[in-house]
């Protein structure tokens, strides 16, 4: 899979500005440390892969930046901002939208009412209005509406979009709950193994929608695999965690030939 | 049509107009139910202490005067003025909204992920300590509550002395509707219009449903749970004040008041505790059900099936359907 950046602001890294930058970050749940100083940055419009074996943090960094849990130590700096140690709700509100590892979608509501959800962050006319569906709220609805079709139509799923979720099989699912994270337009879009649990076509699906995704939008993305093929035709530049610290971070091919990272997923002894 | 028919008839009818009491009862805990899991024990006491701090409030009585005599020796107990029924509605709605925001703060989120059976506790001390802050601030004596509805103000010159005549002149019999019945059924489809409505149209509706089906997903996309729960308290609280502005009239503002509540087990049971039109569906077949059980088969077997017809119905639904009528069912995958 070859990569083009048509429509990123630069190739060159260096004059990208960077959306969000992690220093020292260390994490503990009581005794155990899940994530030990770790810092790296996020640039405009990349795709960023946290790899990494079993158990090396790679879910906990992403629920440090999405508010679920908070660490010990640390700064986030978002936008040129430092940003204080928010709730989720709050990380959603500022533009960071994520999917979960075990899908977390509305299973009683359509694929069209789940993905709408993800507009409830800009719905602003007030509660009378809305109810009476009048004036702002009525724009504001159709503008919505529309996104959500836009979207739908985008990652193909216009055929299941009344269908109520509980009834998709988990390869579908995994789509709308990427449509419900796209919709609201994040300006950092965070996936925990987007590919986890699935065949190979569909993993080749989800791959080419990240990808398209990142084109066309221009959404800056961050993305927890560990399947490491993917990953390396996937991303713009990776970190490599193991054992809750930072053994490595660059470009998909630097990566590869790290010898920390190989002795990690081969499984060389630390002695 | 023969007597019997139209005697039957008219049972029916008002086996309805008692079910939709027993809708609202049910409703409020129906909304808890959904959105946060929590059976809400207190629903009652919550009808109640609005039924009571409605009353206080339009009587003019001071808040917490037993307490202020007996420690500062005074005699106060009323503001001598006599406050209209909409601006006692409305204080009483910013009260339970008040109070939706302190059961929140100082429960339930202490609470967060919980066992069910813990939160159910939790609910059974609120509606204690309901009780207690009650009886304190209003005192315990028994009140009429004279919103306009359950006298003939509302409906010009008694809507069922129209329906009774005009029954007569259709069948030669005039069915008997009880005023407040009549009030309570044309309050209660307004109320589910309006909820209706809050949940399917406006954002806070849509952060509600959100809520009740998943909350992580819910937080992911930026709804505050602290915020949605206060809201379905506060809703519930209006819920249970125009509940208690039903019952009230009906029977008194008393203690009494508070065991509505166990009338409202079997509609649940029968709807489903998830269903909101199940809950209206419930309570309209219990209504219906208790009456005529009672015209039908009262006789054979000595009357008074009113008190256990409801409870034996929904024994029935829990044995051969346990998830009611419109309630979810719980299928485990192995």
């Amino acid at each position: 899979m070859n990569k083009t950046d048509v429509n990123k602001g630069s190739d060159d890294y260096s004059v990208r500005s960077v959306v969000m930058e992690m220093k020292n970050i260390t994490l503990r749940f009581g005794g155990v440390v899940a994530i030990k100083e770790i810092s790296f940055d996020i640039l405009e419009g990349e795709i960023r892969a946290i790899i990494g074996p079993n158990g090396a943090g790679k879910s906990s960094m992403l629920n440090v930046i999405s508010g679920f849990y908070s660490p010990q130590e640390g700064e986030i700096w978002f936008r040129g901002e430092k940003r204080p140690w928010l709730k989720p709700y709050q990380v959603a509100r500022q533009g960071i939208a994520r999917t979960f590892q075990n899908i977390a979608l509305f299973e009683g509501m359509s694929v069209l009412d789940n993905v709408m959800t993800g507009r409830l962050t800009h719905m602003n006319s007030n509660i009378f209005s809305q109810a009476l569906w009048k004036g702002q709220s009525e724009r504001e609805e159709v503008e919505n509406r529309d996104h959500a079709e836009r979207v739908i139509d985008f990652l193909e799923i216009q055929h299941i979009r009344k269908t109520p979720v509980s009834r998709l099989p988990y390869g579908l699912k995994k789509r709308v709950e990427l449509a419900r994270a796209l919709v609201s337009e994040p300006s950092l879009l965070l996936l925990d193994e987007p590919m986890a649990g699935m065949n190979v076509e569909e993993k080749e699906d989800m791959s080419r929608f990240i990808l398209d995704v990142n084109d066309e939008f221009g959404t800056t993305i961050a993305l927890i695999e560990h399947d490491m093929g993917v990953v390396m035709d996937l991303s713009d530049r990776v970190v490599v965690m193991d054992y809750g610290r930072k053994i490595g971070d660059g470009a998909p091919d630097e990566v590869r030939n790290n010898q920390d990272v190989i002795d990690a997923y081969l499984g060389v002894s630390h002695d | 049509m023969p007597d019997q028919v139209l005697f039957a008839t008219e049972v029916v009818l008002n086996g309805l107009m008692a079910g939709v009491m027993y809708s609202l009862v049910a409703l409020g805990f129906v909304l808890i139910f959904k959105a946060s899991g929590i059976f809400n024990f207190a629903q009652g006491v919550m009808a109640l202490f609005a039924a009571m701090t409605l009353v206080g409030i339009q009587n003019g009585q001071v808040p917490f005067s037993h307490l202020f005599n007996a420690i500062f020796g005074t005699k106060i107990h009323y503001f001598g003025w006599e406050v209209h029924s909409v601006i006692a509605i409305l204080l009483t709605v910013i009260v339970m909204i008040f109070m939706a925001w302190a059961v929140q703060r100082y429960i339930f989120q202490y609470l967060i992920g919980q066992e069910p059976i813990i939160l159910f506790m939790a609910t059974i001390g609120l509606a204690y300590f309901l009780e207690g802050v009650a009886d304190l601030m209003w005192g315990a004596e028994i009140k009429t509550l004279n919103v306009c509805l359950n006298s003939d103000t509302c409906l010009p010159q008694g809507i069922n002395t129209v329906i009774d005549s005009v029954t007569f002149g259709w069948f030669g019999y005039g069915f008997f509707v009880d005023n407040l019945d009549i009030s309570a059924t044309i309050v209660a489809i307004f109320l589910v219009a309006v909820l209706v409505i809050f949940s399917q149209y406006t954002k806070q509706g849509r952060a509600m449903r959100a809520v009740a089906d998943d909350h992580q997903a819910a937080l992911s996309v930026g709804i505050s749970l602290n915020y949605i729960w206060i809201l379905v308290w506060s809703v519930a609280g209006f819920v249970a004040l125009v509940a208690g502005i039903m019952w009230g009239a009906k029977s008194g503002v008393q203690f009494s008041l508070s065991l509505i509540a166990l009338k409202a087990l079997p509609v649940l049971m029968l709807g489903g505790f998830t269903s909101i039109p199940g809950a209206i569906v419930g309570g309209l077949i219990i209504g219906v059900g208790e009456k005529l059980f009672e015209f039908l088969i009262g006789p054979m077997i000595g009357g008074a099936t009113e008190n256990w017809f409801a409870y034996m119905l929904a024994l029935l639904f829990l044995v051969f359907r346990p998830q009611g009528l419109f309630g979810e069912k719980i299928i485990e995958r192995v």
